[in-house]
């Protein structure tokens, strides 16, 4: 960004701005440049994914989508088709003629929404044609079962923005685990039952990190905790060509047991915490991570929802919220998340 | 222009006359030759505005597919066997969203046991998801059926499955006619889509339908095959005259107006049928060929109307639907029923995975039909010998082994034994 990160930097730049969201680096609108302000905050916005429909109240992938979809609605001058995997999105979108999408819209399967968008990429070349193509899914149908088509669509390099609005489950069929889900978490597939309860520790993928080694042009990991980042990364996104991937982190207060009032702070938590890093990287290598200014315990995340609700159950604290907290500051080493002067890198 | 040419390749080059915008290409046997052959058209300049994909499955490859002809561009591919199976779930969506797409099928036996050759159990497997699925008897049929699959297909939106028979058909070189570009352009018009995402009209397209719908969306998919019925002679009738030969249509006789046996079957072996035919009409044995083309649309009332007054009818299909018989000929029946005076039906399956259909073998099972008709579904040329020592052997010892591995051990055991 040219951008609030500039306007973010130690030292004066911060003395003459207060933040909007305290302790963040969100930077509220009101506080910057006509210029900064986020597509959302324009009434020239598309509103692709219109109000209306049926996500459940604090959804974070309605928010996500919306964002991400009307930022690239934006940098695309409207001139875009997006390829919807089955799943939560697919089904609160629609049923049809109550269709919530302002924009070309195609929904074929679970597991093939990479390459369909590939297909929808091939007819826009093969016309002249300058229309772009998005593909979007759960986490579900991104890391379990639509993660060959991802691959392949990745590995032709085919000119797709894949977005994976990522709640850590199958929330559509009833909070079941997916290899997105985090270790202990309690799902109907994980139940909190028996000696070691909730999903276990040593399984699940991170598939930003299997994009990154693909080598395709831009990869990202976003949260609805700052939606300045997520619209830049899509606008980012969207003027590169090729195979195109990100990742936003979006709390589901069904899936998780968290308040709806919470997603937002949610999020911000999973970021802060270390539990979810977020980068970029281009053609294979990591370009750029956000700081976090003030690591957090992993506690403060995991209490405010019911899914953890478990681990602190008993007399004393259940051992594996130390691996938890253990995995979290071994994000933080890896990706250099924390920084003395918390400036961004 | 005549040319002698490998059935694939033949295709091909009928493939491409279609200027198809986006062709998906995953190899499996015995369909490969014919993407292999449409790279090459694609690389050397003969085929152009066409974007040639390798995708990483067949999944993929009708996803692919399915993608490209939303927006509006005419999008083909060709599987096989498991191939078909693997895109199944794609294969009925297809269908259900109503996009005309064209799709080979080199028949191919479906594993387990894992098998390459030729027989149609693949083609089966997919009878009720919607497609219109036509049989080539020849390699001139195939070349011919491509033509008018993407006609049909796009005038009804409605996608076509030509099928083919793996190497039989796929890997025999003969003669064949290949049309010119103009011909083919004179006779199928460019597409044009009936929907399309198009960022000026923006459509939203496979939203979820619940039961007050469903059905309304599940019957216009019947509706147009109907539809099809009559389409299909309409479009083959429009072929001869442009392409001066008879080429698809929904079914075709053989010596068949004053047979007292009529034979069904589709496909590649009709032409040892015909042989078979010949000979015994030498005899003077009143007996004659329905060639099934439309299997999907099944053309019941004009099948009726050949077989009405026949005595015995045998079907010879290369597919079993295991505890029903044979699925051809459980069609048949429907068409035969309510008949007055309905012929008698013999249903015999062979050819599976490949085995040969000789005409020894034919001349006797039709002999048999009349002489010593036979209860329930015949399995041509089965080594009952080997399959009653498997049977024996799985139930003196409960942990037999692996059926597929007993019978090859046992026919290596018994070399000489004759087949039946």
């Amino acid at each position: 960004m040219t951008d609030a990160a500039a306007t973010l930097a130690p030292g004066e730049a911060v003395q003459q701005l207060k933040y909007y969201q305290k302790g963040t680096f969100t930077v509220g609108n009101r506080l910057v440049g006509e210029d900064e302000r986020s597509v959302q905050a324009s009434q020239d916005r598309s509103n692709a994914l219109t109000c209306g429909h049926r996500a459940c109240q604090g959804c974070g992938e309605a928010l996500g989508a919306r964002y991400a979809i009307d930022a690239a609605m934006r940098a695309t001058g409207g001139d875009l088709i997006a390829v919807n995997a089955t799943g939560c999105l697919e089904v609160f979108t629609t049923p049809y003629p109550e269709t919530s999408w302002q924009l070309p819209w195609l929904h074929s399967l679970f597991g093939n929404a990479a390459a369909v968008a590939s297909g929808v990429a091939a007819a826009m070349r093969v016309k002249g044609r300058n229309t772009r193509v998005i593909a979007q899914g759960g986490d579900g149908g991104t890391t379990d079962i639509g993660f060959q088509c991802l691959s392949g669509m990745f590995e032709r390099n085919d000119d797709v923005l894949y977005i994976c609005y990522d709640n850590e489950g199958y929330m559509n069929t009833g909070v079941q685990r997916s290899s997105a889900t985090p270790p202990t978490a309690r799902t109907a597939t994980t139940p909190a039952i028996g000696a070691e309860p909730g999903n276990v520790f040593g399984t699940g993928k991170s598939v930003p990190k299997i994009a990154v080694a693909h080598n395709i042009p831009y990869v990202a990991t976003a949260t609805v905790a700052d939606l300045h980042d997520l619209e830049r990364k899509v606008t980012k996104a969207m003027g590169i060509h090729g195979a195109r991937y990100i990742q936003i982190s979006v709390p589901c207060p069904l899936g998780w047991g968290s308040a709806s009032s919470d997603t937002i702070h949610l999020a911000r938590l999973a970021v802060e915490c270390g539990m979810y890093p977020i980068f970029e990287a281009e053609h294979g290598r990591v370009t750029h991570v956000r700081k976090i200014r003030r690591q957090v315990p992993v506690t403060d995340y995991l209490r405010r929802q019911r899914r953890f609700a478990h681990l602190f159950k008993g007399e004393s604290e259940d051992p594996r919220v130390a691996r938890l907290q253990a995995m979290c500051d071994a994000n933080i080493a890896d990706y250099g998340l924390l920084d003395a002067q918390g400036d961004e890198k | 222009m005549l040319k002698q040419i490998e059935g694939s390749h033949a295709m091909a080059e009928a493939i491409a006359l279609c200027r198809p915008e986006v062709i998906c290409a995953y190899p499996i046997t015995p369909q490969t030759h014919i993407v292999e052959g449409l790279g090459d058209l694609v690389r050397e300049g003969a085929l152009q505005n066409c974007e040639f994909i390798n995708v990483e499955s067949e999944f993929a490859a009708l996803s692919v597919a399915i993608g490209a002809s939303a927006a509006g561009a005419r999008a083909y591919t060709a599987t096989a066997s498991q191939g078909l199976l693997y895109m199944a779930e794609a294969v009925y969506n297809a269908s259900g969203l109503g996009l005309p797409i064209v799709m080979t099928l080199g028949n191919r036996a479906i594993g387990a046991p894992i098998n390459i050759w030729n027989d149609h159990s693949d083609a089966m497997s997919m009878r009720d998801a919607g497609w219109i699925q036509l049989f080539a008897e020849t390699n001139q049929e195939a070349v011919d059926l491509h033509i008018i699959a993407f006609k049909l297909a796009e005038e009804l939106s409605m996608p076509t499955m030509v099928c083919v028979d793996g190497f039989i058909l796929t890997h025999a070189m003969e003669r064949v006619d290949i049309p010119d570009q103009a011909q083919v352009d004179a006779y199928l018009p460019p597409f044009e889509p009936v929907q399309v995402l198009d960022p000026a009209e923006p459509v939203s397209i496979g939203a979820m339908v619940g039961p007050e719908a469903f059905t309304e969306v599940r019957f216009l998919g019947h509706y147009k095959q109907t539809q099809a019925l009559s389409l299909i002679g309409t479009y083959s009738a429009e072929f001869k005259q442009a392409f001066g030969r008879d080429s698809g249509g929904l079914l075709r006789g053989y010596r068949a107006e004053d047979a007292e046996m009529l034979i069904v079957a589709m496909g590649s072996v009709c032409g040892t049928i015909k042989d078979v035919i010949d000979e015994m009409r030498e005899e003077g044995i009143a007996i004659g060929l329905v060639t099934i083309v439309s299997y999907r649309p099944f053309p019941t009332d004009e099948l009726r109307g050949v077989l009405a007054g026949a005595k015995d009818v045998v079907v010879v299909e290369k597919a079993i639907a295991p505890g029903l018989g044979g699925p051809l000929a459980n069609n048949v029946d429907m068409a035969l029923r309510n008949l007055p005076k309905s012929p008698r039906l013999h249903s015999a399956v062979a050819g599976l995975g490949g085995r040969p259909i000789t005409k020894a073998s034919l001349h006797a099972l039709f002999r048999r039909a009349t002489v010593q008709p036979w209860e329930g579904t015949h399995f041509l040329d089965l080594n009952a010998v080997v399959v009653s020592r498997e049977i024996h052997g799985s139930r003196k010892k409960r942990r037999s082994g692996p059926t597929a591995e007993n019978i090859l051990r046992r026919l290596a055991e018994t070399p000489t034994q004759a087949a039946e």
